[in-house]
């Protein structure tokens, strides 16, 4: 009985504390032409009664979860056979995915559903999804530096600027069209990103997110301040859409015509991360990450390779950076805060570190869920927060943990049996 | 009379006004068997961490020498490129990647002998898909002279205490190395686990024609194992020579036993 009271008193607390939290948002609003500021009380009742049931389902939870499998409630036996029917669907999910076929059909069905949506959807869903294909190409390129290599990167957001500002300001200045300023806008992030490296190649984990998190604002800041070159907070105006063989186009085809760029160039990334992922350089990687004494010790140069990883994580950053500015025709410092590094950096947490689709699942939803849950908008970092706190808890290994290729000997089978004699000798 | 793999001359290394390695000295032949013994923080470590580029001796000479080779003085060389010279180490606390399978921690060993780059790994060509496959090939092979071939896919942090050992050697000689340096091979082994892996370092000097350096406390593996033994104490080298010689000195037993007044 002392036990009951206990939780009851618990979960009381717990949601006293909640309506507390939340009083601020949910429950005062600014009533503008009484001029007075309305205290909502039922909305914070709903808030009380909503968490005190949510922490009691909590705590029960746990306490069976900690139990294990010896328990014997009455829901023992069903909750048992949910988790055994999630986890055949996980295997059978899995056991599909590593089916060369079902990939490419599920591959081919959404690419198709991808290349139509200009056509069929309205330029409001062009326009979000251009975005968030954006979002997976910085995720994706942010993956290989901290999911793949370890190197804890928070200044992200500083080679998206990079990028974008390159684009901006050579068509300022010099007048180089789109097709000119990708490659450089990529080479020069890239650039940057050696330029990060090496200085911080002796540093690690807490160091190196202090590091990276200044290189960040001093970009920022620069672009900001330097009102000569760049405009300062005015930022960069009129830049042109790219241009296809000289063919004008009106403002919607034009829209059209970034969105394919985009998605293509997310598909390039896609393939090309997921190649360098698993590769040989993808091996040093993960070495480094796992041990950088015993990876150079087994002769790998951790030099060589942290550098690679800062210039092929931050090359994707500038080339997304271009296809923003040309998206938007204008670039400001404000659209390049730490907000947007801790976002693509979330994207890569939620979605699983190093792990590929997990990382474009990531990306999708925290870019398009914001626009189609506009009536909750108020509450997004609320949400946003507590989404991250549920998944440190119940995931934390993301959402489609990082799936790894099997090398494969010859003359092995799958299950570790050697098939024949020889298992190979070279 | 060749040329020794291994040649140290006075080597010496300080931390502060600490001196961890005094004036050493020690050579290792090809295809020789060299013990390092001495109670705990008597340098063997430091030692292991100057000549393998982990640590940059204050002073002396360490050279290197391929059978058939140039002598290289490794001084102030990295890591890596020493263990693309041919030395390659194992760790006295095991120092495997953990989240990554048996067959790739090997991998992660033919990397310096290895060359696909960023450009291969992308268009993944044909000489690249070779490669990959004779270093997947190589590092099964080795796994199955270490007799670890059953484990091949599992994630190395789940593999027993002894086979993660046996692991670590494994990965070093994938570096296609000429000396081979375990630090402290048998420790946490069992009696039995002890004599396999002393068979398994004699049969693989043989086959990989390799020499042996190693730390070790177990001295019942040290005495029926090595060629010759050295002796430390205090960062110093206290004796040297055939593991009888060493046994029977009287300085070699103090430092051990402590100092007494037998005989």
């Amino acid at each position: 009985m002392n036990a009951v009271m206990k939780t009851l008193l618990r979960a009381v607390m717990i949601s006293v504390w909640f309506m507390a939290l939340t009083f601020p948002v949910l429950s005062l609003k600014v009533n503008a032409t009484k001029r007075t500021v309305d205290v909502l009380w039922e909305r914070a009742a709903g808030m009380g009664l909503a968490m005190f049931a949510l922490s009691l389902l909590w705590m029960w939870y746990f306490r069976h979860k900690e139990r294990g499998r010896g328990d014997s409630g009455p829901l023992a036996s069903v909750r048992a056979g949910m988790g055994r029917g999630w986890h055949a669907l996980l295997r059978r999910l899995d056991s599909l995915g590593r089916r060369r076929g079902v990939t490419g059909l599920c591959a081919g069905v959404l690419l198709a559903a991808a290349v139509f949506l200009p056509v069929a959807g309205s330029m409001y869903q062009t326009t979000i999804f251009a975005n968030a294909f954006l979002y997976v190409m910085l995720a994706l390129g942010l993956n290989i530096a901290v999911g793949i290599a370890g190197q804890l990167v928070l200044g992200y957001a500083a080679f998206y600027a990079i990028g974008a500002y390159t684009y901006g300001l050579l068509n300022q200045y010099f007048g180089l069209g789109f097709w000119v300023c990708l490659p450089v806008g990529g080479c020069l992030a890239a650039v940057a990103g050696l330029l990060l490296g090496f200085p911080v190649l002796r540093l690690q984990g807490d160091y190196l997110a202090i590091v990276t998190l200044g290189f960040g604002e001093i970009v920022r800041l620069l672009l900001n301040n330097w009102m000569d070159i760049t405009g300062g907070s005015q930022g960069v105006a009129n830049i042109p859409r790219p241009s296809l063989f000289g063919i004008t186009l009106s403002s919607d085809q034009s829209m059209a015509y970034v969105y394919y760029l985009t998605l293509a160039a997310m598909i390039v990334t896609i393939v090309v991360v997921a190649r360098i992922k698993d590769s040989r350089v993808g091996l040093a990687l993960r070495a480094l990450r796992d041990d950088e004494i015993a990876s150079e010790a087994m002769g790998i140069d951790l030099r060589m390779v942290k550098l690679q990883a800062f210039a092929l994580g931050s090359c994707w950053a500038g080339f997304a950076g271009v296809l923003l500015a040309a998206r938007i025709n204008f670039i400001s410092p404000p659209s390049f805060t730490f907000m947007e590094s801790a976002m693509i950096l979330s994207m890569v947490v939620l979605g699983g570190m190093g792990s590929i689709s997990g990382v474009v699942v990531a990306a999708l939803v925290l870019t398009l869920a914001p626009e189609y849950l506009r009536a909750l908008s108020a509450y997004r970092m609320l949400v946003f927060g507590a989404l991250m706190v549920l998944m440190m808890i119940f995931r934390p290994q993301g959402l489609i943990p990082s799936r790894k290729r099997i090398y494969h000997p010859r003359g092995v089978s799958a299950d570790g049996a050697a098939t024949s004699a020889q298992g190979g000798r070279a | 009379m060749s040329e020794p793999v291994l040649k140290v001359r006075s080597l010496s290394r300080n931390f502060g006004g600490l001196r961890a390695l005094n004036d050493v000295d020690l050579d290792i032949m090809p295809g020789e068997i060299v013990a390092l013994i001495g109670p705990n923080g008597a340098g063997k470590t430091t030692f292991f961490n100057c000549v393998t580029g982990i640590y940059v001796p204050t002073e002396g000479e360490v050279t290197a020498c391929r059978p058939g080779g140039q002598p290289v003085r490794l001084n102030g060389m990295k890591p890596f490129r020493i263990t693309g010279l041919g030395l390659a180490r194992t760790f006295q606390n095991i120092r495997l990647f953990p989240s990554m399978t048996v067959l790739e921690n090997v991998m992660v060993g033919r990397h310096c002998r290895t060359h696909a780059g960023i450009l291969g790994a992308i268009a993944r060509d044909s000489s690249t898909r070779r490669e990959e496959q004779e270093s997947v090939d190589r590092a099964y092979a080795l796994l199955d002279d270490l007799h670890l071939a059953a484990y091949w896919n599992e994630e190395a942090s789940n593999l027993p205490y002894g086979a993660q050992r046996r692991l670590e050697i494994a990965r070093a000689l994938a570096t296609d190395p000429f000396l081979l340096l375990l630090d402290e091979p048998a420790a946490g082994m069992n009696p039995q686990e002890t004599l396999e892996l002393k068979d398994l370092v004699l049969d693989l000097r043989d086959r990989f024609h390799l020499a042996v350096l190693l730390i070790e406390h177990d001295m019942g593996m040290v005495m029926s194992l090595s060629d010759r033994v050295y002796v430390m104490e205090y960062g110093s080298r206290i004796a040297a020579g055939t593991p009888e010689q060493v046994s029977r000195n009287p300085e070699v037993i103090r430092a051990y036993l402590g100092e007494t007044d037998h005989a």
